[in-house]
């Protein structure tokens, strides 16, 4: 089933929670609402869920619209970040919640619901507690008899708050690959929220990005990753160093050196956005490359981290390289260099070098 | 496991939080004794004088007819209090937990209102509402409806007094498990009604049972109050406690304590039925107090 929010806001008191938000799930699809605490991102999944009643703005689910429908006839599967589950019931019991609270003309029977709750409580791997109360369980068992509870009505829709925030990292990275193949097999719709962008990134097909109750950006985890459209994008995905410069006839300076292009931007003050391992050091002078003093070399695992200190703002910049890179001849502490961006985004700076939105991005246009 | 090694040989350096050997006994001793003092004795003398002129008299004390008109006055007074209070207390520990509404924090502060008023002034409130002299007395006595000095007096006046038991077991326990769970049951397609009574009711039903047995032996034993509003008419509108006072200012000092005996025996009867409705369930009260 598709969902399709439209303009959707939500207001609650006087704190504006969600700006006129709009996104597009296709059928099959798995997105993440991916952004800081306070961006919108769970108000904008209990929304969808009918949790919450948006104060202007649809909901479609396939085309229909799903806002004057009450929760409990979206039959729609949610998995709460602290599971919600029913403390005084037994695992078997949570998951037959959903079908023994059916109106009796489509109540299956209890024989049904046995095979079927046997079955859904094998599918998440939890088939011996069927006996047990949620106390009994360890955080990861119980996430997936959430999971179990969630599928008993057979949703088409599966929602999820931050499914993996509360379970240690092991654990974590398991359950998002089970995850996944079992989205796949069910041909679900999924949509779920995460601060963790690395979760974001290796569990779903699309991403969109919420900062202060917009969404930023929707795309592809690489599109995302590699062109992000805003500089809130850009430091919230991955690392970037930042960088204050001037913009003149379309070229970025930093420190009256130029060092990147800044097509299509006016002339005045502007923020450069660049990766770290986007950065290259070399012992001598190249084209658009910039003199610096290697402050510290870290290596850690497959990566060299290299702090280099620059005499003009803001200071100090971090370069990630290949260990391999590293190896033939290494930097050391103290030595001069010269450093030059691959690639670099420049976004024109609002006062006080604040950076503004580069583009106003009307999220339904981006795929 | 850790909690299997300290019976073995506990080294000095784990006893951070335990107290020396005689601090502990002479704690545990000194709470003994108050509890043996205050609770136990009393007790015990209550049983002791009641019985002090033989069974025969004991039981001539309770089966007599202002006795028994007293025990089925205290029960009916309960019988309608404690139900009444019981679906206040939900209703109101509902709102005040599962919802925002303006006038919360003035509610909770009246809802306490019964536990900081004296009960004499709350048994004065219904006489000067109701009675001879009151403002809507003379109009419900021409239409010959008594209030005061007759059972809706004494149950209401017994309704004041207990209203905030149930409410404040209640509120903090559902303010602290919040809405996930109903929010849960309604996305997976319960009514309001399943939701209360799958969801709610089961995940607040100790907190409710101690509030009803609270409640229950408040409504029992209540005296300001009623003494106010009763009138003192035997075997018509005396209760047991206003019974066996007037029992006492008349000097049948045995048949006073036969009856203040039975009073007790009711509240250890609650006592001894919550404390078996805990080991019958009490499996069940650890999970739920777990998330």
């Amino acid at each position: 089933m598709s969902i399709e929010v439209r303009g959707v806001e939500k207001v609650f008191g006087n704190f504006r929670a969600i700006h006129g938000v709009s996104l597009n799930v296709r059928e099959g699809e798995l997105v993440a609402l991916l952004g800081p605490s306070g961006s919108g991102k769970t108000t904008l999944l209990r929304v969808i869920a009918g949790l919450e009643f948006p104060t202007a703005g649809s909901i479609l689910f396939d085309g229909e619209d799903a806002v004057t429908r009450h929760v409990r006839e979206r039959k729609v599967g949610f998995v709460f970040q602290h599971y919600a589950l029913f403390k005084h019931m037994t695992v078997f019991n949570n998951v037959a919640f959903g079908l023994r609270v059916k109106p009796r003309a489509d109540r299956p029977a209890p024989e049904e619901i046995k095979a079927k709750v046997d079955a859904l409580l094998d599918l998440v791997q939890v088939g011996q507690f069927g006996n047990r109360y949620p106390s009994q369980l360890s955080g990861g068992q119980r996430q997936r008899v959430a999971l179990a509870r969630a599928l008993a009505i057979e949703p088409r829709v599966l929602l999820l708050d931050e499914p993996f925030g509360a379970l240690d990292a092991k654990v974590r990275k398991e359950l998002r690959r089970w995850l996944r193949g079992l989205h796949d097999r069910m041909g679900l719709t999924s949509v779920f929220v995460t601060h963790d962008q690395e979760e974001a990134m290796e569990l779903a097909d699309r991403v969109a990005v919420m900062n202060r109750g917009r969404i930023e950006q929707v795309g592809s985890p690489t599109e995302v990753y590699d062109t992000p459209a805003t500089p809130f994008v850009y430091e919230f995905l991955g690392n970037a160093n930042r960088l204050p410069c001037r913009i003149e006839k379309g070229r970025a300076l930093l420190g009256g050196t130029v060092f990147t292009e800044a097509e299509k931007l006016v002339d005045g003050a502007g923020i450069a956005f660049v990766r770290p391992h986007d950065i290259e050091v070399t012992t001598e002078r190249l084209t658009l490359s910039i003199p610096a003093v290697v402050r510290q070399v870290l290596v850690a695992g497959a990566v060299a981290k290299i702090e280099l200190s620059l005499e003009v703002e803001p200071g100090m910049i971090e370069v990630a390289l290949p260990r391999g890179a590293h190896w033939g001849a290494p930097f050391t502490a103290g030595q001069k260099v010269h450093w030059r961006a691959r690639t670099a985004r420049v976004f024109p700076a609002a006062d006080g070098g604040a950076p503004a939105a580069a583009v106003e991005v009307e999220p339904t246009t981006l795929k | 496991m850790a909690m299997t090694t300290p019976t073995l040989q506990a080294p000095p350096a784990l006893a951070t939080t335990t107290e020396p050997p005689a601090v502990r006994r002479g704690l545990i001793a000194g709470a003994l004794a108050f509890i043996a003092l205050f609770l136990v004795m009393p007790l015990a003398v209550v049983l002791a004088e009641a019985l002090r002129r033989g069974v025969g008299t004991y039981f001539e004390a309770i089966t007599e007819p202002y006795t028994l008109a007293a025990v089925k006055l205290t029960l009916i007074a309960a019988a309608v209090a404690v139900p009444l209070n019981l679906v206040f207390g939900l209703t109101a520990a509902w709102a005040i937990a599962k919802f925002e509404f303006r006038g919360k924090s003035l509610l909770i502060t009246l809802i306490d209102l019964p536990f900081s008023v004296s009960p004499v002034i709350a048994g004065l409130i219904y006489t000067l509402m109701f009675g001879a002299q009151g403002w809507v007395g003379p109009w419900l006595i021409e239409h010959d409806v008594r209030i005061i000095f007759a059972l809706p007096g004494i149950v209401l006046a017994t309704v004041f007094v207990t209203f905030p038991f149930v409410a404040r077991e209640l509120i903090p326990l559902m303010q602290d498990q919040g809405t996930d769970e109903e929010e849960a049951a309604a996305l997976l397609g319960a009514s309001g009604w399943q939701i209360f009574f799958r969801v709610t009711l089961p995940n607040v039903k100790w907190a409710l049972l101690y509030g009803v047995l609270l409640c229950n032996a408040r409504a029992m034993g209540e005296f300001g109050a009623v003494a106010v509003v009763s009138g003192h008419i035997r075997g018509v509108t005396n209760t047991m406690p206003l019974h066996i006072e007037i029992l006492y200012n008349e000097y049948k000092f045995a048949a006073s304590f036969a009856v203040a005996s039975l009073l007790a025996l009711l509240a250890v009867v609650t006592l001894v039925a919550k404390v078996l409705l805990e080991w019958r369930f009490g499996h069940e009260l650890a999970h739920n107090r777990g998330r």
